[in-house]
């Protein structure tokens, strides 16, 4: 057991630093307001779906940030002077509406970089504290909870998905006969979802991470339907996070505040790794069962394991080739 | 110009007037496009978290209409492949009446999507040029590209013909048959480009199989002429066209036909999911038995099986279809059943079990369905408008120079798709 000792179980970067200067603006209503309301009079009733159409559809003013957002390019074909305004516009935004004062960065793929992930099977205890310490970092809302990475608890002798579960009480782990299985997006260099998007949102970078720009995806949703390791998700409501967890530091393809009913997913942290961090997941794993790395350097520790333990990767019959190594050592 | 746009203003004008059973039609399916259009106003402010969809079951009954209705538009090749390739006379009367169904499918089409999306207004995001279609890569881009493509034939053929009737001139053949002839197969690759959008993904096995494709063309046709016997049914009682006997034979012909066909490729779709007995056939365990306890969708897909079974038999034995009532149970059978088939038995099915192997149910809501029926409601509105100025042109009533006793306004127009498929 080569367990490593648990130095750090708060990423650095998740600290909000500069949340409490500005107050928290009061959360509109309800979540997701019933639709059968019923005492409303008919003519309001048509006169607010006339104002939200036109709210949807027209009432952009030019040079107003939301004409502006709404013209939006696609990322790749943003300058440079473009990303700066784009940045300055969303970083406000999330002032108004948040009162955190953020930064949006964009690292760039470190040149000759290529990210892989190896986990391993033998030390995981389905702890599920990298699932919790990715929300933290990725700016994930926890009403309604959304994960990146699931957990399952699957019967030992068997790698039968279905017969597994997410829902198990992790302050019970490990349970006998047990073993976990953490899925996360696997970066696949065959991804499925790149293929099926239609508008070009999401892409393979060079350094192997599948990226999205939320400003771009239409939230059709097909890149879910195409996805075999369940690894996107998508904001079904305008996604709530309480001001005072909202981590500041930011980039504009991975953690940065997203928006209602757009398709989002796990960059592998990019705002910390292309940062020669490590992603969160891997920093906050008391077990040490993950490794996180350059799989193109011979010395990193996950070319390692590739090369010498013997590494599988979950559903290898479809093709995707995952940039995401399960092992047991 | 000038009589171009005063055939327009009369073409609107055509459709404003008609009886009071008319604008109760009408008034009706305005109703139900304005609540539509009300709980599509809800998921555009508030996202789409007021639907039953979520992460595990991610397309809904939107996206099972889509499909169905991809049928309803492909199913316009059965009038136009006998009306212009063999030249039958009876069905060339009717033909356009074929032609402006699929445009109306693929709008209604277009609109199931459009509803279906987290982000409708950028959807200019999928426009070449300004935006970026993802093509060939992207079947979703396929569709978009095809749709667009069948949309903008359908509408030239019969707008060209109905132009032409309207000054009262010969169309030259050169300027419509090479488009009609190219629509046959244009119709084909609708629904193979909507069938391969879903067969094409490793990650639903219950998908992933060449039958896919086969499968819908074959319901398409079957589904396709059940709809249409109602609605020349309709159009011969309120519309005021005579369509001839010889038309309902043809299709009555087609369903003996695709019918069948439609059950045995279901067929082996079973034996192969349940046979082979791989993990693969977690979906189709599912859908006919339930998984884990849980089993909603089993009694959808068994009603279905025992529809087009009961329709099937109607149509294949002649001492039952030969009497008019049993025809049209058999053809509402026909098409419940195969709407059934592509919603609750082809597109929910596919996300249960999710890819982790997780069982999360998915029924469509209140708000889900009347959205639907808005889009229903709107594809039958224009129907009726479109159909009913065809039928003024076809008739002679509409004409640039009306010959000097032009008939009265005539009878309320033709009532739409008599099935709205969505209540289920």
């Amino acid at each position: 057991m080569s367990q490593r000792p648990v130095t750090c179980q708060k990423t650095d970067c998740t600290a909000p630093s500069c949340a409490p200067d500005c107050a928290p603006s009061a959360p509109a209503s309800g979540l997701v307001q019933l639709r059968r309301d019923g005492g409303t009079s008919r003519r309001s009733l048509l006169q607010a779906a006339a104002g939200t159409v036109a709210a949807a559809v027209a009432a952009p003013a030019c040079n107003t940030p939301e004409f502006e957002a709404y013209f939006q390019k696609h990322y790749k074909k943003l300058t440079d002077e473009d990303k700066v305004k784009v940045f300055a516009r969303l970083e406000e935004r999330t002032r108004q509406k948040t009162g955190v004062r953020v930064r949006i960065g964009d690292p760039p793929p470190i040149e000759g970089v290529h990210f892989a992930y190896a986990l391993n099977l033998s030390h995981c205890n389905g702890n599920r504290r990298c699932a919790e310490a990715c929300a933290r970092e990725n700016n994930l809302p926890d009403e309604p909870e959304m994960r990146y990475i699931r957990v399952l608890e699957l019967d030992n002798g068997s790698q039968h998905l279905e017969r597994g579960t997410v829902y198990y009480d992790r302050d019970k782990v490990p349970a006998p006969g047990k073993f976990y299985l953490p899925v996360q997006c696997h970066q696949c260099d065959n991804a499925p979802c790149v293929k099926a998007c239609p508008t070009g949102a999401t892409w393979k970078e060079n350094d192997g991470i599948v990226v999205v720009d939320y400003d771009w995806c239409i939230g059709c949703r097909y890149c879910q339907a195409a996805c075999p390791y369940h690894a996107r998700r998508f904001n079904w409501v305008e996604p709530k996070i309480e001001p005072s967890r909202i981590n500041p530091h930011q980039a504009y393809l991975s953690n940065r505040i997203r928006q209602v009913g757009v398709v989002e997913k796990c960059t592998f942290c990019l705002q910390r790794t292309r940062r020669g961090m490590y992603p969160a997941c891997y920093e906050v794993c008391p077990t040490g069962a993950r490794k996180f790395g350059d799989l193109s350097d011979p010395e990193s520790e996950v070319r390692q394991i590739v090369e010498n333990k013997r590494v599988w990767i979950l559903k290898e019959d479809i093709g995707t080739e995952p940039r995401f190594f399960y092992f047991y050592g | 110009m000038v009589s171009y746009l005063q055939y327009w203003l009369r073409m609107v004008r055509c459709a404003l007037s008609g009886g009071r059973a008319y604008y109760t039609w009408m008034a009706t399916l305005l109703v139900f496009i304005a609540l539509g259009g009300w709980f599509w106003a809800h998921d555009l402010t508030h996202g789409l978290g007021g639907t039953n969809m979520s992460d595990h079951v991610s397309w809904g009954i939107g996206i099972a209409n889509f499909v169905y209705f991809v049928g309803v538009a492909a199913g316009a090749a059965v009038l136009v492949v006998p009306a212009y390739a063999f030249h039958r006379e009876d069905i060339k009367e009717i033909v356009l009446l074929g032609e402006l169904l699929a445009v109306v499918a693929v709008t209604m089409c277009l609109l199931f999507i459009t509803t279906d999306l987290g982000r409708p207004e950028r959807m200019w995001h999928l426009f070449p040029i300004i935006g970026f279609l993802n093509v060939p890569s992207s079947l979703l881009g396929w569709d978009v590209l095809v749709f667009m493509g069948y949309l903008a034939m359908n509408l030239h053929i019969p707008g060209y013909l109905l132009w032409s009737r309207y000054k009262g001139k010969k169309p030259t053949p050169l300027a419509y048959l090479p488009f009609v002839f190219l629509s046959m197969f244009w119709a084909v690759s609708i629904h193979t480009v909507t069938a391969f959008l879903l067969s094409g993904l490793g990650s639903r096995p219950f998908w992933n199989t060449p039958i896919l494709a086969p499968r819908f063309l074959i319901s398409a046709g079957a589904s396709a002429p059940a709809l249409l016997i109602f609605l020349f049914t309709a159009i011969k009682k309120y519309g005021g066209l005579p369509v001839k006997d010889s038309v309902f034979d043809y299709f009555s012909k087609v369903l003996r036909v695709t019918m069948p066909i439609n059950l045995f490729l279901l067929g082996c779709e079973v034996f192969q999911e349940f046979y082979t007995g791989a993990l693969h056939s977690a979906s189709a365990h599912y859908l006919y038995f339930g998984l884990h306890g849980k089993g909603m969708l089993s009694v959808f897909i068994w009603t279905a099986i025992l529809f087009n079974i009961t329709a099937t038999a109607i149509f294949l034995v002649p001492k039952l279809r030969t009497q008019r009532w049993l025809m049209f149970v058999g053809c509402g059978l026909a098409v419940v059943g195969i709407w059934i088939e592509k919603g609750m038995g082809l597109i929910f099915p596919g996300f249960i079990p999710s890819p982790l192997g997780e069982v999360v149910e998915y029924a469509p809501n209140v708000g889900e369905i009347i959205v639907c029926l808005g889009v229903v409601a709107l594809g039958a509105f224009v129907y009726t408008a479109m159909a009913k100025i065809t039928i003024a042109i076809q008739r002679g009533t509409l004409r640039q120079h009306p010959e000097p006793e032009a008939q009265a306004p005539e009878a309320p127009a033709p009532a739409a798709p008599a099935t709205e498929p969505t209540e289920a």
